[in-house]
């Protein structure tokens, strides 16, 4: 609960994120230019763009759930049904592009609904109700499909290889979504409703928010996102692929999420910092790529990265800057942004109940 | 404890671990009456031990407040390195099992201090550890498990004694009792009292006078430990394969989460725990029995487990305590710093 000293102006969370970023390319390429090499060259970037498309997708979507202090472990099952079911429509016929991709967001739509509605209605913690959903997603998965099925139109697949300039069109997609994203959370109600509810959602019931229906709105956001990615699958792929989900998207993108400066316990954060937190990671993939690092090294250096990165973050994660005006601390409430515990009133302490 | 003992432990998710296991065997014994054998039996001892141990450590840290997401790669990255130092030589067998444990403290000691003193929310830090391990050990070994176990290694994870007429008693059953018998006595000690005041309300237990970063710390060297020692039984049961302990993590939480122990913390007891990963070890021989797809058991461990932490939520967030949510981060009203 320190105060920041007066007279600085405080600098956001996000700022820092694209801090990190710019001084990562920095780092990169200086470390490339003194192979020879050069890091920002045409192909480097497209890959590194290319990477942060499918795992931005997946991650804009996880802040939404993040924020309203939820989780979606499915996220990585979701993409892979959303893969499966647009290709099998699809089955190669370009009138069929509308319906496969409808179809699949559709069921990807269905899945968040799920989730949601567990969360919510039986009150089961979003760690447990997800990861069961996954399981059970796992479960048709591995006993409906035993390889990559259905066939994507050539016309679909542009969306996977298609590029402006040196824009890849499923990244230029990802930045158009990740607009969309910020659009809900600074201007729209349902936004506010989601900080209200990650930020306490007791006090959020309290004053009028539907805080039930905000979580399934932001969990089925999340898998419509993760069925977009999968899209992008089958896009890249030319079929349907159950394997995908062990690529580890669903841990990836929790990580970009908090790389980017939301807060993992809700209320706080913000899409353009996911955006950053999914380019620091691609461009580490990128620059591990370029510079041959060998890949088990990589897991390592990432997973220190991810570590050292959050703890660096985690001195200001009480950040006023990064939640919206209507939230913010300070106010009448003097300097402490912790909110005010709600007040105590059934009285029994966990300690009494299980001793 | 001062209401009615009986009360509170069923209140607490034992007596629905218990009714699960107890309708699990009566359906096994049906399918397969040979099942009831005490030689069987005590073979599904042997299996389950490993999954009851990390259980009982990944008890410790949830009840703190806490996840460890590290203990499926650290269970692969020990057995591993027995493999690789071992090499197959009876005369390292000590030494090794010495420098293990060692490692598993290491582990322990930084997941808990990245927590506690550097503020990484414990989901991100062991995330990071389970990178860091699955990396380092591959990168150590070429890609490839190497070397060997020895035959005093593998020996408390498959051998036992013989019993005569019931059969080979496994050393894991004895080392899995001694595990549950040590961690129900911490319990019961201060340590364990400390433990879930932390874990129900950290700025609660800060002023009164806990260290907290402390205690935290202790739940995660006590996980890496247990994952160390759950690693000697598998290593010696399955042997060493590159995929020794992938997703064990979240076996480990789902058997603990079946246990009736609230995720955030502060509530539950570590036998529900620890019986809970005898109901998913028995779950799982269930799903042998009735010949079930191994691609689908997945579905019905999903169902199992979002069911018993909805048949839970009514008496867990509802009628003793106001919700969860937003009490983990509240602090009280303006007040000084803690001292000490």
């Amino acid at each position: 609960m320190r105060v920041a000293s007066p007279g600085l102006p405080r600098v956001g969370t996000t700022a820092i994120v694209y801090a990190a970023l710019v001084a990562l390319l920095v780092i990169s390429t200086a470390l490339v230019a003194a192979r020879g090499g050069s890091f920002l060259s045409q192909a480097n970037t497209v890959d590194m763009l290319t990477r942060s498309s499918l795992l931005g997708f997946v991650a804009i979507g996880q802040t939404l759930v993040i924020l309203c202090r939820s989780l979606d472990l499915s996220v990585g099952y979701v993409m892979a049904l959303s893969s499966l079911v647009a290709a099998t429509t699809m089955n190669g016929d370009p009138n069929r592009i509308v319906l496969g991709a409808g179809a699949a967001l559709g069921v990807s739509a269905l899945v968040g609904l799920v989730n949601g509605l567990v969360i919510t209605g039986l009150k089961v913690n979003a760690f447990i109700a997800t990861l069961g959903t996954g399981l059970l997603l796992k479960a048709y998965l591995d006993t409906r499909y035993k390889g990559p099925s259905g066939a994507v139109p050539e016309a679909f697949q542009l969306f996977g290889y298609m590029r402006i300039a040196i824009v890849p069109l499923s990244t230029a997609v990802m930045l158009v979504l990740a607009v969309l994203g910020w659009i809900l959370l600074q201007r729209t109600r349902v936004g506010y409703h989601m900080f209200a509810v990650g930020g306490n959602d007791e006090v959020a019931r309290l004053s009028g928010v539907r805080t039930g229906r905000t979580v399934i709105t932001a969990h089925v956001l999340c898998s419509v996102m993760a069925g977009v990615a999968g899209l992008l699958i089958a896009a890249r792929f030319g079929t349907g692929s159950a394997q995908v989900y062990s690529l580890g998207y669903d841990l990836d993108s929790i990580a970009a999420v908090v790389l980017g400066g939301t807060l993992l316990l809700g209320g706080r954060g913000s899409v353009a910092g996911t955006v950053g937190g999914v380019l620091i990671l691609a461009t580490l993939d990128t620059a591990f790529n370029v510079l041959q690092v060998d890949p088990f090294f990589k897991d390592v250096l990432r997973g220190a990265i991810i570590v050292v990165a959050v703890a660096l973050y985690a001195r200001r994660q009480i950040d006023p800057t990064s939640s919206r005006a209507r939230f913010r601390g300070g106010g009448g409430h003097g300097p402490d942004p912790v909110p005010a515990a709600p007040p105590p009133r059934t009285g029994t302490t966990k300690a009494e109940v299980t001793s | 404890m001062k209401g009615n003992p009986l009360r509170s432990v069923l209140s607490g998710g034992t007596a629905t671990a218990a009714a699960l296991l107890v309708l699990i065997f009566a359906v096994v014994f049906v399918i397969n009456p040979s099942f009831a054998e005490p030689s069987s039996m005590l073979a599904f001892v042997k299996k389950a031990a490993p999954l009851v141990i990390l259980a009982a450590g990944q008890y410790f840290v949830i009840a703190s407040g806490e996840f460890d997401l590290s203990v499926g790669s650290l269970v692969g990255a020990q057995v591993v390195i027995a493999a690789k130092l071992l090499d197959g030589e009876d005369s390292r067998t000590v030494p090794v099992l010495f420098l293990m444990l060692v490692f598993g403290l290491l582990v322990g000691v930084v997941n808990g201090l990245v927590t506690t003193l550097l503020r990484v929310p414990s989901f991100i830090t062991t995330l990071g550890m389970m990178l860091v391990l699955y990396g380092a050990i591959r990168l150590w070994t070429g890609g490839a498990p190497t070397g060997a176990l020895t035959e005093a290694f593998r020996q408390p994870g498959r051998g036992g004694i013989d019993a005569g007429a019931i059969g080979l008693v496994p050393w894991s059953l004895f080392v899995m009792l001694a595990v549950g018998a040590l961690a129900v006595l911490l319990m019961r000690s201060p340590f364990g009292r400390t433990l879930l005041a932390v874990g129900d309300n950290p700025v609660a237990a800060s002023f009164s006078g806990i260290r907290v970063a402390l205690v935290r710390t202790g739940a995660f060297v006590l996980s890496s430990l247990l994952a160390t020692v759950a690693a000697i039984l598998i290593g010696g049961y399955a042997g060493v394969t590159a995929q020794v302990g992938t997703g064990l993590e979240f076996v480990a939480i789902t058997a603990v989460v079946l246990g009736g122990v609230a995720l955030g913390g502060g509530k539950g007891f570590v036998s529900a725990a620890m019986g809970g990963a005898i109901v998913l070890e028995a779950l799982f021989t269930l799903f042998n029995q009735l010949g079930l797809p191994s691609t689908a058991r997945p579905a019905v461990q999903g169902v199992i487990i979002i069911a018993a932490v909805a048949l839970a939520a009514p008496q867990l967030s509802g009628t003793r305590r106001p919700p969860r949510r937003g009490t983990a981060t509240a602090a009280p009203v303006p007040t000084p710093e803690p001292v000490g």
